[in-house]
């Protein structure tokens, strides 16, 4: 079942044209998309998220067409690349604003996604102040966040571009055993391959506001595309070139 | 010298060395402390005055508690209080929309603002007397003529106050919002916001300290008004606030009464602009 589709989709920003894109997401999978900075990979999430309206084309969640839905009727969790955590409210306040934003209470709220935060290790931090988090520990509350809304799609922006290693590396594992766990239809953004190897389904990469090309990881890089900069994101001329960094 | 360096040092934010007095430093602490200097000495002036004059302090509390006086007093309070909820509510719409929308007029929305700031004050009086008395406002006029209601009453003052205020407000208001992180308002949305909820949960938490900045700010200026209110208003028994009070006991010759009453306006602005200072975000008070 498909969990989400692109049918002819551009968005206009500017100067910058995204698409026409074509694609299709199963329900539950996990697609990264890969892209040089100004490829139109945040504006794109920005389209899913209804932050963008479309110039033509059509979102489809399910057998749902969202493509002029307000964002809040969408059923988007969105985590952008600075994590946006409301800071004059606590982890928790943050954790059940999507019920507050639905004018349900947040305590009864908090109850009911024990299983989410259980999963994100974040129930010593409830009642910390946001503004004490570490990088890691912000990223992991805007994900948790985006879950508690029960989305049908969980929109990343480069949720772990802006963090040091360690922190870059739990917050995969935390999106994987998430993902594992909540099995929610998944777009994920960024411009690393470690990245997409650690958490990916499937891969995609973009160049120039358009898709060059999509699939596994494992087939991508078996049959790499003709785009150099797809090559040049995959790795492929690298690994070619050095022995030393690990192939497919 | 260095007892000054030692206590701004341990006191404040990270300051790099002091790269020493020469003579463009010198003229800004010259300029800055002349200023201080002379609003200070305005200041003590008013009480200078009746202390130097021998006023007896029993003859002033009479003069200050005449029922005209009162009413004034009572009428300034009332009227500006107002004009302060008008201020905010409008203040924090056109204050919005200033910050978060990019429309074609948005310039010129941008710079109507500030025309009360920027015009004589007496000209807004006489805008106000001239609207009044053609088409529309003569319209106005007469419909709240009908539900006896007329403009030579508090209603007038406080159309000239809100005029003379408002835009001071919508400046701190917009300020503030523009300090607000637009990512945070589009999060919400996603989360399941409507814009109302957004701005209810999100940006006007975040801007409130600017926002009650900018209601004191308009609340203080809408106590001084003056000129406006002498050209629309009048000065009758029943239209008097304190400016105009002050000027009307300072031509017939009461200066001691129009001191004390300025005394009065100057404690009750201050005390605004004190509240302005401690609300501003990152103000370390004192």
């Amino acid at each position: 079942m498909t969990g989400l589709a692109l049918q002819g989709l551009s968005v206009q920003a500017g100067g910058f044209r995204l698409g026409p894109l074509d694609l299709a997401v199963e329900a539950g999978e996990y697609l990264v998309l890969m892209g040089a900075t100004g490829s139109g990979k945040t504006l794109l999430v920005k389209a899913l998220c209804g932050l963008a309206q479309p110039l033509s084309g059509r979102i489809l969640f399910g057998d749902a067409e969202v493509t002029q839905a307000p964002p809040r009727d969408r059923g988007v969790g969105y985590v952008p690349q600075t994590s946006a955590l409301f800071p004059h409210l606590t982890v928790a306040g943050n954790i059940t604003f999507a019920a507050w934003a639905r004018g349900r209470r947040p305590a009864q709220a908090l109850a009911e996604v024990a299983d989410i935060t259980s999963t994100l290790g974040l129930g010593p931090l409830l009642e910390r102040s946001v503004t004490t988090l570490s990088g890691g520990e912000r990223q992991k509350v805007a994900l948790a966040r985006a879950l508690c809304a029960r989305p049908r799609l969980l929109a990343l922006d480069e949720p772990v571009s802006a963090l040091d290693e360690p922190s870059r590396q739990d917050v995969c594992k935390v999106l994987k055993q998430s993902h594992q766990r909540f099995g929610v239809t998944t777009i994920h953004v960024c411009h690393s391959i470690v990245e997409a190897r650690a958490v990916a389904t499937r891969v995609g990469v973009m160049e120039a506001g358009q898709l060059a090309c999509v699939g596994r990881l494992k087939e991508l890089l078996a049959r790499p595309p003709a785009s150099a900069a797809a090559r040049r994101l995959l790795g492929v001329d690298e690994a070619a070139d050095n022995p030393r960094v690990p192939g497919p | 010298m260095s007892r000054l360096r030692f206590w701004k040092q341990t006191g404040g934010p990270l300051r790099p060395v002091s790269a020493g007095w020469d003579l463009f430093a010198l003229t800004c602490a010259v300029a800055a402390a002349g200023l201080a200097g002379l609003i200070v000495v305005l200041v003590a002036a008013d009480a200078w005055y009746l202390v130097g004059h021998g006023v007896p302090l029993t003859e002033l509390r009479e003069s200050l508690t005449r029922p005209a006086i009162r009413r004034a007093v009572a009428m300034s309070l009332g009227t500006s209080l107002c004009s302060l909820v008008l201020s905010v509510g409008v203040g924090i719409s056109v204050g919005y929309v200033l910050s978060r929308w990019r429309f074609s007029g948005h310039a010129l929305l941008d710079t109507l603002v500030d025309v009360p700031v920027v015009v004589p004050p007496v000209v807004i009086g006489v805008s106000l007397l001239a609207f009044f008395g053609t088409g529309v406002g003569m319209a106005v006029k007469q419909a709240l003529k009908a539900v006896d209601l007329s403009l030579v009453s508090g209603l007038g003052i406080v159309l000239c106050q809100f005029l003379m205020a408002v835009p001071y407000c919508i400046r701190a208001v917009k300020a503030a919002f523009d300090d607000v992180d637009r990512e945070l308002e589009d999060v919400a949305l996603v989360l399941g916001c409507s814009r109302w909820r957004a701005f209810r949960g999100v940006t006007l938490p975040l801007a409130r300290s600017g926002l009650l900045a900018g209601g004191v700010l308009a609340w203080a200026r809408a106590l001084g008004v003056f000129a406006p209110i002498m050209a629309f208003v009048g000065t009758g028994p029943r239209v008097q606030v304190m400016p105009t009070c002050v000027w009307l006991e300072l031509s017939v010759g009461n200066i001691e009464v129009s001191l004390a009453l300025a005394l009065v306006m100057l404690a009750l602005s201050g005390m605004a602009l004190l509240a302005v200072h401690a609300l501003a975000p990152g103000r370390r008070w004192p």
